[in-house]
């Protein structure tokens, strides 16, 4: 395999919001990772772990604490509002939301919502042209031309969340934030929005940071995943790497607590219990570190052996399924 | 078994700006003692105007145009203000939702708590917080006496919804309605509640309607399950026969769009389409339109119920004796498969 491409690479990034103050939140606490051209990097972990923020941070919604996001050899925390470079980012990056009810603006036509980011950026020659890109994004994400001059009212969840993924790729992004794009949808619709998703990123070559907490549809659509747990990260590796050899406590929790449509393999499922006093919050330091050929732990240095020799005994057994075998 | 609530040809309308809606359309079901029964269905397909009815909260613009709900020889359809109010978070409790919004942030928790035994009991304002402490002990919220004069916000996610729980099952319910508990909240979580849920169950012995659209918290949690569509139940069995041996296209549909951990295939199952508007119903068998497997029959004349086994039906055509063989889609092959080999000569463990 040829050394991939790096897109983004996030160094030593911490988000504190009201530093110094009482209510301090340190919502990040000092995370490095890099995201390849044309991957799909999962980011999964509970609510308040900090994934959303993450997803936040690295577009600059929030001006990072400190640390560097270098993108295209500018680094992305220090550039500033309104220079040429941050229109020119904000072009290259673009999100999908979670909420399709809240994300679009009631008072707007449909073909006005996904033409905002042409008008800004200025990428229509004439209204002509204008519409004629509006249709072909309609037509990308499988709505139909007469739906441009709707409102969002008029459409149905997934209908809306089509909306918002034309709205995103308007201005020919190379890479796209969805957080948690599909978890206000209902199943059946979940799968036609990820399908989507999936194919507009082989026609377009696109890059996504996939947040959510659904691991299994995580999993399905991601090329790695990286867990967070407290505003840290604590497990990265390739998704099947992830779900067959977990090897941080908190993975294998959050592996063992996913519910599965099988009843048989439900009866026997038993959740680990997870606590974070003797793997992260007992002062030691630690850092991501690879045990295991492209599979990063968050470890202290007299923790790495151990997380070896466990990706090797791992390994060697072809791997635990993520939830115990049937009887 | 014994039958606690018995609900017959229900049919609900409401009245909205667009004309009326048929939101539920000739609905039968039954909840037995002791037992958990998940509704399934996307949103819009009935389930939770279902439950509510079972409660008397239906909106003001939603009206019971046929049927009957029997719980312990009372229709409840028919009842008073005042009956309803004697029957709700007393004999039939319900858990909703957002935990957020479900509990009053301007009120001490131990008040919410102890407010249904208030209500439905002469007990003094001492004995039923006294009790309040002893369900939220029994729902797991540690230190309860001390956390009585708490509010909401003081509590996470989980244990708000805890608290929910709590005020649910504080007159022992002979019936838990709980929709969607668990929909708000993490995988970690959403664990522990679903256990916690299993427990409260065996130790007041109540019989539980769980609604919520995840089929695997319904593998984990249901004895029987019924799916809807539209407005209607298309397939209901135990959980063995709903999960191994589903005859409905669309219940096929629900278990192949969800990828499990060893989906490896490049693309997701997803049923095609949107549900149908129930302003105006489809003719024959609402699915057709979105069902790959359709015949003729489907856009005429609605399925009738086939029974598979005498716990499983389904309304499909496609049981009826006349009907053509289809090829199955690979993930309902295998499920069947598991079926022929473990349960289908044993009969349902249930």
């Amino acid at each position: 395999m040829s050394e991939p491409e790096v897109l983004l690479s996030i160094r030593n990034l911490v988000q504190t919001f009201n530093p110094g103050k009482r209510n301090e939140v340190k919502a990040i606490q000092d995370i490095s990772f890099d995201i390849y051209k044309g991957e799909t990097l999962g980011l999964v972990g509970e609510s308040g772990s900090g994934k959303t923020t993450t997803g936040r941070s690295l577009i600059r919604l929030y001006q990072p604490t400190s640390g560097e996001i270098m993108y295209a050899g500018n680094d992305i925390a220090k550039l500033k509002h309104g220079s040429k470079a941050m229109l020119d980012f904000r072009r290259k990056v673009q999100m999908i939301f979670q909420d399709p009810y809240a994300s679009l603006d009631p008072r707007m036509k449909v073909q006005d919502i996904i033409a905002e980011g042409i008008d800004v950026h200025h990428l229509a020659k004439d209204d002509q042209d204008r519409e004629r890109q509006v249709q072909a994004l309609l037509e990308e994400v499988g709505l139909n031309a007469s739906h441009a001059t709707r409102y969002p009212h008029e459409f149905s969840g997934g209908q809306r969340q089509r909306i918002g993924i034309a709205r995103a790729l308007a201005v020919q992004p190379e890479f796209i934030i969805a957080d948690e794009p599909i978890s206000a949808l209902d199943v059946s619709i979940q799968a036609q929005v990820v399908n989507l998703l999936k194919d507009i990123q082989d026609r377009q070559g696109l890059t996504y940071l996939f947040i959510a907490h659904d691991l299994s549809m995580v999993k399905y659509i991601s090329d790695r995943i990286a867990v967070m747990h407290y505003g840290r990260l604590v497990e990265l590796a390739s998704a099947d790497e992830v779900y067959n050899h977990p090897l941080h406590p908190y993975t294998q929790s959050l592996l063992s607590a996913i519910p599965v449509p099988d009843p048989s393999l439900e009866r026997h499922r038993k959740p680990i219990a997870y606590s974070a006093a003797e793997v992260e919050d007992d002062g030691k330091q630690r850092d991501l570190v690879e045990v295991y050929p492209g599979h990063f732990v968050f470890a202290s240095e007299d923790e790495v052996a151990g997380y070896q020799n466990a990706a090797k005994a791992s390994h060697a057994q072809g791997g635990a399924p993520a939830t115990a075998p049937v009887e | 078994m014994e039958r606690i609530l018995d609900v017959k040809n229900l049919e609900i309308d409401f009245k909205t700006y667009a004309g009326t809606v048929h939101a539920i359309r000739n609905v039968d079901f039954h909840l037995n003692k002791g037992e958990t029964l998940a509704i399934v269905g996307e949103s819009g397909s009935g389930k939770s105007v279902t439950v509510r009815t079972l409660m008397g909260l239906l909106a003001s613009n939603a009206k019971v145009v046929g049927g009957t709900v029997d719980f312990e020889g009372k229709d409840i359809v028919k009842m008073s203000e005042k009956e309803l109010t004697n029957l709700r978070g007393n004999d039939i409790a319900m858990i909703f939702q957002d935990p957020m919004t479900s509990l009053d942030p301007t009120m001490t928790i131990g008040k919410q708590v102890a407010e249904p035994l208030r209500l439905h009991t002469k007990i003094s304002e001492k004995a039923a917080l006294a009790e309040a402490v002893r369900v939220l002990e029994l729902v797991g919220i540690t230190n309860a006496k001390a956390r009585l004069k708490d509010y909401p916000h003081q509590f996470s996610g989980g244990q708000r919804q805890r608290i929910v729980i709590a005020i649910a099952i504080i007159n022992n319910p002979k019936i838990l309605i709980a929709d969607e508990p668990t929909t708000a909240l993490d995988v970690t979580i959403q664990a522990q509640i679903l256990e916690l849920l299993k427990e409260v169950q065996e130790k007041i012995d109540t019989s539980i309607i769980f609604i919520t659209h995840d089929l695997g918290v319904v593998a984990g949690i249901a004895d029987r399950v019924a799916v809807m569509y539209a407005g209607k139940i298309i397939e209901y069995g135990q959980v063995d026969e709903i999960f191994y041996n589903a005859q409905h296209p669309y219940t096929w549909g629900l278990l192949e769009a969800m990828p499990t951990l060893e989906t490896k295939s490049d693309r997701l199952y997803a049923i095609p389409g949107t549900p149908p508007n129930l302003i105006d119903p489809p003719v024959g068998d609402a699915f057709a339109a979105r069902n790959e497997f359709a015949l003729a029959i489907d856009l005429q004349q609605e399925p009738p119920f086939f029974q598979v086994s005498p716990t499983h039906a389904a309304a499909t055509w496609l049981l009826d004796p006349q009907a053509p063989k289809v090829t199955l889609p690979p993930e309902i092959q295998r499920r069947h498969q598991v079926w022929e080999e473990k349960f289908a000569n044993k009969g349902v463990n249930a």
